[in-house]
């Protein structure tokens, strides 16, 4: 009976992760399209409501919500259904749609597609020959072998995102970098563009009339003279030709030219907008923020490379380490009786109030912001404020695209999420609060980077079809 | 021949609806080979007749202005777009017919383009919302084109082009639907030949044929207005 009732939850959440992800696909990712292959909604959909599923079962396992027995089942079920369309049919169809979009294998998409399938197949199985998956109870066609080399995968893929995230978040948000751009810059630069616009449209005036005064002729000359005259004007060219082909060079270069003068000049408004919005008192705050991220970056990168080079192993980073201390320091004010928890709730929510409330407000920004907050998760490693970051953060992106207006309703509501989370949590002292929260943290991390890493892939692939900066 | 006069007439569109495609197809008589994504603008030149056939016929040059992007781009791309649209004499509005969103765009895209049009009639335009009355009155003459005509499927042809009829009638423009790599569509005597050297001579006409005094009284009628900017050249 209890496992009805599980049973009945797990999919009724499962069926809300669906729509939810039905609901991002059409309103985020194909904004500007028409979708005709369904099977690519319904394929995106279930992926994202069985990720989330996963992670709920994460949850309810450090809560111990649900039957043992059925999270466990639940828990099966689950990692199955994520294989099969991870490993099968995600690329198979994506193979399929590449296939299908080349002009020479059009007849036998099938047959092709089952090809790059095989590809992928045989490249996924080479993957984990460098680590020891194949043990001896497994076997060789268990289900650990498929997860072990999804999880390589996945760990690289979260790596490379964070690194790019530690280099890219400095540049982009400190003003040091910002060149001085000035309003006559602009307009210099607009009126060369537009001068050799010009330049092109006369240019390929004199073409066109060139072009239509042999048309003409040479129309002329045919009607008169028929099968001698189309010999003769093979022989004699008009002269007419060689100016064009000169004119027609000219013009390319001059294209050339005015496409990287409009780059420029976008380059420079870009510039401009950053600077006033540095001038305002959220970009400055922002600035300041940049700074202090910049500099852990910073630090992050040495320390990394120190250990890789003397081959180290890390114990606790710095702002671990400064909490502690800090809550220690705190600590000697308090009660005895005042339990831990309190302790570093009153501290954390202090801390976290303005930097969340900052960058929730900056999450309704573009996808810049997406690598400070990824910067923001990962570095800060106490787990408290990675949990407030990334729950308010996480939650307030996902609605802050939608409804606008409930801005500050919605920030109320997760600071009290929020601060409810310890006590749900019972925890009795730091170190057994940060174990089980960092499950959690985990699954937000993955989160918010699968969200950032689809929006930088919506971004390149509007570049590939060119609707970005393009015609 | 001398320098002829200049008209500078504006195609419009989203990403990968085919601009570039039909602008190389009515200025060099040719099908585009290898269509690539365009960066910023490209202009090509095509030689028009202005009153073909009747004592009063002229050479004009018509520099079709080839600008792209979406309409969701970032405001830095938007602002360098509106280095474009100065002093515009006429406007080509191309909409993907496979494509319901291309078609849809089209309001903001004119919007977009009107806004910065400074035209020396003194366009009123409101900011930001649609106004059918604008496109009304407005002095741009507008033409409608749907391309990717050949890859509607039969039984939706219906559909899709009453759809394009009321879009025509929005925009008080006219319409042709056809596939830009098929030449036989602007062959000399088709409907749509017709309809383009029409729109062509409308806008020459426009540009050095009329003076319109009747527009300034024009606005001063219309009950609704969001007196927001108002563009002398």
């Amino acid at each position: 009976m209890s496992f009805l009732m599980d049973s009945v939850i797990m999919f009724t959440s499962q069926v809300l992760f669906f729509g939810f992800g039905w609901l991002f696909f059409m309103r985020q990712l194909f904004k500007d399209y028409e979708v005709r292959q369904y099977v690519v909604q319904v394929v995106f959909s279930i992926t994202f409501a069985f990720s989330c599923t996963m992670f709920e079962l994460i949850i309810f396992e450090i809560l111990g919500a649900l039957e043992t027995s059925s999270r466990y089942f639940h828990w099966k079920f689950n990692l199955y259904v994520i294989l099969l369309v991870l490993i099968f049919v995600v690329p198979f169809y994506i193979g399929y749609f590449v296939v299908s979009n080349i002009r020479l294998l059009q007849r036998q998409k099938l047959l092709f597609a089952c090809v790059v399938w095989f590809t992928f197949m045989y490249f996924f199985w080479k993957l984990g020959d460098p680590f020891p998956i194949l043990s001896p109870k497994h076997g060789i066609l268990s289900i650990e072998q498929l997860i072990s080399r999804v999880g390589v995968i996945g760990v690289t893929l979260m790596a490379l995102l964070s690194g790019f995230g530690a280099v890219n978040c400095p540049y982009t948000y400190m003003s040091y970098f910002l060149r001085n751009v000035t309003e006559s810059d602009i307009l210099a630069l607009e009126r060369r563009l537009l001068q050799t616009m010009d330049m092109i449209v006369s240019k390929k005036k004199r073409i066109a009339m060139t072009r239509r005064q042999m048309y003409q002729r040479g129309e002329d000359q045919n009607k008169q003279t028929g099968f001698w005259g189309m010999i003769k004007s093979v022989t004699s060219s008009p002269p007419g030709s060689e100016n064009l082909s000169l004119i027609q060079q000219e013009v390319d270069a001059l294209e050339e030219l005015s496409r990287q003068l409009f780059l420029e000049t976008v380059d420079l408004q870009a510039t401009k907008e950053r600077i006033e919005y540095s001038k305002t008192f959220q970009g400055k705050y922002f600035n300041f923020l940049g700074y202090f991220f910049s500099i852990y970056c910073v630090w992050k990168i040495f320390m990394a490379t120190i250990n890789i080079v003397f081959d180290r192993v890390g114990k606790t980073d710095p702002v671990t380490r400064g909490i502690e201390i800090t809550v220690n320091y705190l600590g000697i004010q308090f009660d005895v009786g005042f339990s831990t928890f309190a302790r570093t709730h009153v501290l954390t929510y202090s801390l976290t109030h303005s930097l969340t409330h900052s960058l929730t407000h900056s999450l309704t920004h573009n996808h810049k912001t997406f690598p400070v907050v990824l910067i923001a998760v990962s570095l800060l490693k106490c787990p408290a404020v990675q949990v407030f970051l990334l729950t308010d953060s996480s939650i307030s992106t996902l609605f802050y695209s939608q409804f606008r207006k409930s801005k500050n309703c919605s920030c109320v509501g997760i600071f009290c999420c929020c601060s409810s989370v310890p006590y749900i949590c019972s925890p009795l002292q730091v170190k057994f609060w940060s174990q089980h929260i960092s499950f959690i943290l985990v699954g937000i991390i993955i989160v918010t980077s699968i969200r950032g890493l689809l929006i930088t892939l919506t971004k390149v692939s509007h570049l590939q079809t060119g609707s970005c900066q393009s015609t | 021949m001398a320098s002829l006069d200049r008209v500078k007439v504006l195609v419009l569109g989203d990403s990968g609806v085919g601009k570039s495609s039909l602008v190389h197809l009515l200025c060099q008589n040719q099908v585009l080979g290898n269509p690539s994504w365009t960066v910023g603008c490209s202009v090509d030149v095509r030689v028009h007749d202005y009153k073909e056939g009747t004592p009063e016929e002229k050479t004009y040059y018509i520099e079709l202005w080839d600008v792209g992007g979406s309409v969701g781009s970032t405001s830095s791309l938007k602002s360098t777009r509106a280095v474009f649209y100065n002093s515009v004499n006429g406007i080509v509005l191309v909409h993907d017919l496979t494509n319901k969103k291309s078609s849809q765009n089209l309001y903001r895209w004119s919007l977009e383009a009107l806004n910065k049009d400074s035209s020396p009639t003194g366009v009123i335009v409101s900011n930001g919302d649609y106004d059918r009355e604008q496109f009304a009155d407005s002095s741009v003459p507008l033409l409608l084109i749907g391309t990717k005509f050949d890859q509607i499927p039969e039984n939706k042809r219906n559909d899709v082009l009453t759809r394009t009829a009321f879009l025509s009638e929005d925009f008080n423009a006219e319409e042709i639907n056809l596939d830009c790599t098929n030449q036989r569509y602007f062959a000399a005597g088709t409907s749509n030949a017709v309809k383009l050297s029409r729109f062509f001579d409308k806008v020459v006409e426009k540009r050095y044929f009329t003076r319109d005094p009747s527009q300034m009284t024009g606005f001063t009628e219309r009950k609704r207005f969001n007196f927001k900017s108002v563009h002398y050249d």
